[in-house]
This record gives structure tokens, C-alpha cells and sequence, in this order.
């Protein structure tokens, strides 16, 4: 019972790392219909900047944090307003094309200014908790409990502040949100540097377990397959596609280690083979 | 300027337009066969690998070019009929049988991938490719008793007709007639009514759907010829680099393939063929630049993926139809040389189209 709480902790805290990090992926999908493959690196990049801050510069961590949101969402809103809004329209694999060569020169320069080998954050996180006879890191407690809060907090803003009405219009239709007079273009991007700003918390909160590392932009590929579990567009399926593949990770690797590195790719095409529109159906097949 | 003169409906689908096309290809075809006559065995080799690289290609253009489909997973279908094509060989399978075998495994496994993930939309496609290039690249790990996991395993020379392939220049020949096939092929889907369903599909599939097209039936097609082919070119490359490893067929072998088909010109057969050239071009200009660089940069692990993102990045959004597209827009320049008006080619402004039902 013990092995199976700790497993489940495990798990929790990581899927909801993915689940932060699909959910900036699917509100940019949603939002501006464009499908960002480099999310898993703006999230590296966060960290990194995280890093920076922290470390280099010795700044409070809170302080730091932030401060690194505050900058990743001027990047993230600078990426939108410079490279990507000149394909608006396009058709769909160039923004696929483009999103995910962005991904490989996020990762390259990362490497070039912090270097290939991993690198390791203070938090304030630190210490363990016994309950239920498993043992709990604290650093893993802040996880959950932070996307909790930060899912509290973009639920509240995008339901009852104006910017996340105007979002929510925005993604709906952009004709429409442009001639009732929302300013679309600022909210698109506005939309990929909140999306940045969540990908920045979920690196930091990542950063104890996993250690920094240029290609931990490959954990986004594990948030398109939570998005997919999920039903791609619905937030609340991100998270707990998240969670899911999280969930499963540890106890394939306790009971099924053949099939660790992989588990939530195959939940991914089980879910396909079985309910393609995904657990939270928001988008549908076209039918004309 | 060539005013054609049509007297006959076939003539809308015959390979030679007009009798330019017969010269210049034929010239082409002349100086390919020729080609090991003149070149020593560095350059046949290289010229090998570039020709291996255009059969991957075109099977990636099949279902990137011409039906709209990104697939970031395209190296697994190499690692699939590398690996197959490998441990037939291995189990004594001669070599006339085991590569269709191995071209026809990667297809099956692609029809897998495939058919589920296109009841949705292309996006799903995309997501699951490029899962599945991860799935594949762990299986070739951890099935040992098979590919040798991380050890490598190596490849049998080729033997055909009991006589063993060892010369670059034989081999050279096996790999251009199988790409001179493969893209009269592909040429001729592309005059089918299945050709013609993929290219309605990749412009609109709401119009498609429409005309009668069974839309999620043409993506399965088009991904099942698509890794069929990669799996053929995988097969040869295995021969080409006789060792094989799961390293070899990472992620970046993806990126190169849709770099290849993005640069040399989306949508057409000659994309495929131009960006096998261009990549060649590019690998050996990377490795010149890499002396040339301080060593911080230079000797990055991500330097090689990095610049082919931005090279990416660059064609997407100034020139998205690649090589080839801005070969025809000098053509046409020449064609219409007093004539031509600077506004020809230049984009629509575009809006947000949406695919979404609510």
C-alpha cells in the first residue's frame, strides 16, 4: 500500500508537469488554431532563464520566478508577434513545419549559451514527508500544489477577466472578436506569452527532479500525447491527460519496466483506437 | 515563350509535355548512367547517399507534398526497413526478396499508425508519428535477439543472382534504377484518381469531402505508399552504412527528411529530388563550418539540428514552395522576359481559415 501511494505521488507530480505544459499547448490551439511544437522547449527555455536569475544573478527565488514568467511571456508574445503571425492562414503544416524547427533552434542556442550538461536549481522545496508510510518530497508537493493554484488561476482569469474573455471570443471566431472590436492580433499574442508564462512555472517546479537540461524540450512530445488523451482543445483534458500519462509512468516502471520509456505513447494510441475525439471531447470530426 | 497546342485529352496527362521535357530528361538520364564513368568512388559513394536520400524523400513528399500530412516520424519507417531488410539478409532471405519485403513491413506498420490517427484531424497524424518514432526507436533497443539493441548489427553485402555486390559503382546502379522506378511510380499515382483525391485532400479536405473523396481513406493510402517507399530507401541505406544503430535513426534523420522536402519544394516530385541535393550540399558545408567556428559553438551536439530549424524557419516564410518553386518563378521571369511584373507571385494577404466545426 505504501509502494503504491509513493508510486502514485510520483506520478501525480509528474503528470501534472505535463498537464502544465499541454495546457499551454492546447490554449494556443485553441485561441489561434495553430499547434505550438516548441512548447516543451519554451518551457527548457524557462527553466534555463530560472537559472539565471536564481543562480547567476543570486536573486530571491520567488523574485526570480517572477521575473522569469514575466520575461518568458514577452518572449512567448515576441515569437507570435515576429515569426509565427506571418503564416497566419497558411496552410496547417506550415505552422507545423515551423513551430517545431523553432523547437530545434530554441534547443540549440540553449545549449550554446548554458551548455549541454545539466544543471542543477535550488528551490526552496526541499526536505521530505513521511505519510501513510510513503515518503514524500517536498519539491514534489510544490509541484502539485502550484498547478493547482495556477489551474485555479487561469480558470478565474480566462472566465472573468476581460483579456480572458476576449480570448475566449478571439478563439472562437476571429472575424467575429475583430468586428466586436477585440484587438485579436495582441491577443494572439498574448496567448502564446501566457502560454510561455505557464511552461516557465512548470520548468521551474520540474527543475529539483529532473535537473536542467536543453533536451528536457523533448518532454513536450509526452505533452501532445497528454493533449491527444486529453481531447485536444479542452483544458481541463490536458491536465488530466497529464496525469494520466504521469500516473502511469512510475508503475510501468515498477511493474512493467519493458515499457517505461514509452507507456504513454501506447495509452496515446489505445486512446485513439478507441475514442479518437479523446476522453474530453471539444473538437469533432468535420462531417459536410 | 512555348505555346502547347492541345490536340488530344491524354495529352493533360502524358509524362512529356512537349518535346522539351524528352531532351532534358533524357540528357538527365544520359549523365546519371554515365555518371560512374567519370567520378571516382568518394564522389559515386556520395552521389549514392544522395540518392538514397531522394527515395526517402519522395516517400515523405507523398504524404507531406502532396496530401497535407506532416509526419515527424519518417525516420522509424527507415529504421523499420533498415532493420528488416538487415535480419532477412541475416536469416538468408536473398536480396530481390527481402528489400519488397521490408518496403511492404514499413508500410503495414505505417497503415497502423495511420488508420487510426486519421479520423482526425492532420494534427493527430503529426502527434502520433511522432510518437511512434520514439516507440520504434525504444523497440529497436530493448528487441535485442533482433537488431542487437545498442550493440549496432551489421549488414550483409548484397548478393544478387549469386554474384556479390561490393563495388561502389554496382551499387550505385541497384540504387538509381529503384529511385527511377519509385518515381515513375509516384508519378503515375499522381495521374490516378488516387494522386488526384491526395492533392484535393491536401488543399481542402472540406472540399474534398465534398467532390466524394473518402478523405480519411486517402490519407491511410497516401501514408501506406509514403512509408512503403522510406522503408525501401531505409533498406538501401542500410547496405549504404552497413552498421546499424538506433542512434542513426533519431529525430534528426526526421528533421533532415522534412527539410528535404520543405527546401527542395513542397508538392512536387522534383522538391524531393532537390532537396536530397541540397541536404548532401548541406552536410558537407556543416562539416566545413564546424572548423571554422570557435569550438564553444562549433562543437555543439545541437548545432546540426539547430541550423536545419533555421533554414526551416526561413524557407516556411519567405519562400514556402522551396527551390523548385523559385526555379519556376525564374522561369517564367525569362519566359516573359520584358514582359514580367514584379507582382506575379506575390502572396495574398491571408486570414485565418478555420478547420474547427465550433
Amino acid at each position: 500500500m505504501a509502494e503504491f501511494f509513493q508510486l502514485l505521488i510520483i506520478g501525480l507530480s509528474q503528470g501534472c508537469v505535463y498537464g502544465l505544459i499541454a495546457m499551454g499547448f492546447v490554449m494556443i490551439y485553441k485561441a489561434t488554431e495553430m499547434v505550438n511544437f516548441a512548447q516543451g522547449d519554451i518551457m527548457m527555455l524557462g527553466s534555463f532563464m530560472a537559472f539565471t536569475l536564481i543562480v547567476s544573478l543570486g536573486l530571491n527565488f520567488w523574485l526570480s520566478l517572477l521575473l522569469a514568467m514575466i520575461l518568458m511571456a514577452i518572449f512567448g508574445f515576441l515569437v507570435d508577434a515576429v515569426v509565427v503571425r506571418r503564416i497566419i492562414g497558411q496552410p496547417q503544416f506550415s505552422i507545423v513545419i515551423l513551430t517545431i524547427s523553432l523547437g530545434f533552434i530554441f534547443r540549440a542556442a540553449a545549449g550554446m549559451i548554458w551548455g549541454q550538461a545539466p544543471l542543477s536549481l535550488d528551490t526552496p522545496f526541499v526536505g521530505t514527508s513521511n505519510f501513510a508510510g510513503a515518503v514524500i518530497g517536498h519539491d514534489r508537493l510544490a509541484i502539485m500544489g502550484g498547478t493547482a493554484i495556477l489551474v485555479a488561476l487561469i480558470f478565474l482569469f480566462l472566465r472573468y477577466s476581460r483579456w480572458g474573455i476576449a480570448m475566449q471570443a478571439a478563439s472562437q471566431n476571429q472575424l467575429a472578436a475583430f468586428y466586436v472590436g477585440i484587438p485579436v492580433k495582441l491577443v494572439y499574442s498574448g496567448v502564446w506569452g501566457l502560454a510561455a508564462a505557464i511552461s516557465c512555472v512548470a520548468g521551474v517546479l520540474l527543475a529539483p527532479i529532473t535537473l536542467i537540461d536543453p533536451l528536457n524540450g523533448f518532454l513536450g512530445i509526452k505533452a501532445f500525447a497528454a493533449a491527444v488523451i486529453g481531447g485536444f482543445g479542452s483544458l481541463p483534458g490536458a491536465l488530466i491527460g497529464g496525469l494520466i500519462i504521469g500516473i502511469a509512468e512510475p508503475f510501468a516502471a515498477a511493474y512493467l519496466p519493458e515499457v517505461k520509456n514509452i507507456i504513454g505513447y501506447l495509452i496515446m494510441f489505445a486512446v485513439l483506437m478507441m475514442r479518437p475525439e479523446g476522453l474530453f471531447a471539444t473538437i469533432y470530426q468535420k462531417k459536410v | 515563350m512555348r505555346v502547347l497546342f492541345k490536340t488530344d485529352y491524354n495529352q493533360d496527362i502524358k509524362f512529356a509535355k512537349h518535346s522539351g521535357y524528352i531532351f532534358w530528361y533524357g540528357l538527365l538520364l544520359a549523365a546519371v548512367f554515365t555518371a560512374p564513368f567519370a567520378l571516382d568512388t568518394y564522389w559515386i559513394n556520395e552521389l549514392t547517399r544522395v540518392l538514397v536520400y531522394a527515395l526517402g524523400g519522395l516517400g515523405l513528399m507523398v504524404v507531406t507534398g502532396f496530401t497535407g500530412q506532416v509526419s515527424l516520424g519518417h525516420a522509424a519507417f527507415m529504421a523499420i526497413g533498415a532493420y528488416t531488410h538487415a535480419f532477412l539478409l541475416s536469416q538468408g532471405v536473398p536480396f530481390l526478396f527481402s528489400l519488397p519485403i521490408a518496403a511492404l513491413t514499413s508500410g503495414v506498420v505505417g497503415l497502423m499508425i495511420a488508420i487510426p490517427a486519421s479520423r482526425m484531424t492532420g494534427l493527430y497524424l503529426t502527434i502520433a508519428s511522432l510518437a511512434f518514432a520514439i516507440v520504434v526507436e525504444d523497440v529497436i533497443i530493448h528487441w535485442e535477439s533482433v537488431t542487437g539493441g545498442n550493440r549496432g548489427m551489421l549488414v550483409d553485402a548484397p548478393v544478387l543472382f549469386g554474384y556479390e555486390i561490393f563495388e561502389a559503382w554496382e551499387y550505385y546502379y541497384i540504387v538509381l534504377v529503384l529511385l527511377i522506378m519509385s518515381i515513375a511510380l509516384v508519378l503515375n499515382i499522381l495521374r490516378s484518381p488516387l494522386g488526384r483525391s491526395m492533392l484535393a485532400v491536401r488543399d481542402s479536405e472540406i472540399s474534398a469531402e465534398s467532390l466524394g473523396i473518402r478523405v480519411a481513406r486517402t490519407k491511410v493510402l497516401a501514408f501506406l505508399i509514403s512509408a512503403s517507399l522510406t522503408g525501401l530507401a531505409g533498406g538501401l541505406f542500410a547496405h549504404f552504412i552497413q552498421f546499424l544503430s538506433p542512434e542513426t535513426f533519431g529525430i534528426i534523420l526526421s528533421i533532415q527528411l522534412l527539410l528535404m522536402v520543405v527546401v527542395g519544394g513542397l508538392g512536387t516530385v522534383h522538391g524531393a529530388v532537390y532537396g536530397a541535393f541540397l541536404i548532401g550540399f548541406l552536410e558537407a558545408s556543416i562539416s566545413i563550418l564546424k572548423d571554422v567556428l570557435p569550438p564553444a559553438i562549433g562543437n555543439q551536439p545541437g548545432l546540426e539540428p539547430g541550423l536545419f530549424g533555421l533554414i526551416l524557419v526561413l524557407f516556411i516564410i519567405f519562400e514556402p514552395e522551396g527551390v523548385y518553386g523559385r526555379w519556376l518563378k525564374f522561369r517564367t521571369f525569362l519566359e516573359n522576359f520584358p514582359f514580367y511584373r514584379r507582382n506575379t507571385f506575390k502572396r495574398q494577404r491571408s486570414y485565418l481559415k478555420t478547420e474547427r466545426m465550433r
